[in-house]
């Protein structure tokens, strides 16, 4: 695997903790709380590598 | 259990559940497969990864049909699906490989050039994941890809395209797109392997003729034509005069410019010895001004919109109410291709390609491209491929 797609992964975990966190700590919005998931979805998908 | 805790699991497992809905469609369209008959012109088929061992195990990896004659000739690469959203060189391919015989010569057949593209889609577009085509004894289902492979297997895109080895600036979404990573590298981006390792194939087998089916807009300047760089000029003009002349139908040439790269019938010329073709049919699918993107509008070509801009002259191709149906794209291809052969073998007979049993235009437009194809299951299953 290329260093920049270690990289790239590397990113994508980050801004995968970052929004599950959020989620996580959000206490009323349910409207972000929609938002942290739809975004997180294709994020964890590319983690996991589901292909 | 807290009022906001049952709320998140809710809303996790909703989106769960619409994700696996979603997910589940794209998966099987990505897992499908196509079969293909080797017919009794086949004479063995061999791996592209044969020509660079970087892409044994990829999706870039495909079958080549190898098709040789019983007299020694000259050598034809064949490439369709290179963009997987226009299919009708796929098609013509199916229908060379399932019927040609081949009688001087060889004829490598690459039907699936980018096959992740072909397990791709364009969402934003409504593209339909699969198409038929009937024939005599049912349907034979195709996988509708997208222009570009998958970012499934290539991934991530850099923000722009520098192209190797000559560095022109491309989109950043090219260096997924097989017609503007040639002539590739054994250890770059899938693409590039995928590229690199047909022009090892054309160097290594000695390929003197290359053609690459494509499908352009009939909106776009280029399109209905054969793309020749200069070396290939001559062979080509004379093609399009006589399909004009003998067949009836228009197919002009446009020349391939020089310092645009990446593009197959630029790079081929200039990094083999081989002469490059890229034949353009009209699809009316891919022009932006149509309605939905149905299966209808690729099979039949029409479209309400692109009637009323045919009648502002806003088309660059000849438009009217039966449309521009896929029978007569794919018939285009194959007797541009034949004629190709035919020009190159009257050129230069000590290596002549000469074949037998690849149906024309007329013949393709009367029957069907369906009634060329054969049912996989009543076929030796040791000539069935499934791609």
């Amino acid at each position: 695997m290329p260093v920049i797609t270690i990289f790239y992964y590397l990113i994508t975990a980050f801004v995968v903790v970052m929004l599950g966190w959020n989620f996580w700590h959000e206490k009323k919005s349910v409207n972000d709380m929609i938002l942290y998931l739809l975004v997180i979805v294709p994020l964890l998908l590319r983690i996991l590598r589901v292909k | 259990m807290n009022k906001e805790r049952t709320v998140k699991i809710v809303l996790v497992a909703v989106i769960g559940i619409i994700t696996a809905l979603g997910a589940v469609p794209l998966y099987r369209h990505r897992h499908s497969t196509m079969p293909f008959i080797a017919g009794p012109g086949v004479t063995k088929v061999i791996k592209l990864s044969d020509y660079a061992p970087t892409l044994k195990g990829t999706m870039g990896d495909i079958d080549v049909f190898v098709m040789e004659g019983k007299e020694p000739g000259g050598k034809a690469l064949l490439m369709s699906n290179t963009h997987s959203n226009e299919p009708a060189g796929l098609l013509a391919m199916m229908a060379l490989i399932e019927n040609a015989v081949v009688e001087k010569g060889t004829i490598y057949v690459a039907p699936t050039f980018n096959a992740s593209g072909s397990r791709n889609t364009k969402p934003g577009d409504g593209y339909p994941l699969y198409f038929d085509i009937p024939t005599d004894w049912g349907r034979v289902r195709f996988r509708f890809g997208n222009r570009d492979a998958s970012p499934l297997d290539q991934w991530p895109d850099p923000d722009v395209y520098i192209h190797y080895p000559e560095r022109q600036a491309l989109s950043y979404v090219d260096v997924r797109n097989t017609n503007r990573t040639w002539p590739g590298r054994p250890d770059g981006p899938l693409m590039e392997r995928v590229t690199f390792a047909a022009m090892e194939l054309m160097r290594r087998e000695k390929i003197d003729v290359a053609m690459d089916f494509h499908g352009a807009e009939t909106m776009f300047p280029v399109t209905n034509c054969i793309v020749a760089p200069q070396k290939s000029a001559k062979i080509a003009t004379m093609a399009s005069m006589t399909v004009k002349a003998m067949e009836g139908f228009d197919n002009h040439v446009e020349p391939s410019p020089g310092n645009f790269r990446g593009l197959s019938h630029r790079e081929i010329g200039d990094y083999s010895d081989a002469l490059p073709f890229l034949m353009e049919a009209p699809i009316p699918f891919l022009d932006q001004p149509t309605g939905p993107k149905t299966v209808k509008l690729l099979i039949d070509g029409k479209d309400d919109f692109l009637l009323s801009l045919a009648g502002k002259k806003k088309l660059f191709v000849s438009y009217d109410e039966t449309g521009w149906p896929m029978d007569k794209r794919v018939g285009q291809h194959a007797s541009v291709a034949l004629e190709i052969l035919r020009q190159f073998s009257k050129k230069n007979p000590e290596r002549a390609i000469k074949l037998s049993g690849f149906p024309r235009y007329a013949e393709i437009v009367q029957k069907g491209i369906g009634s060329f194809f054969h049912d996989p299951a009543k076929a030796d299953p040791k000539s069935v491929y499934y791609e």
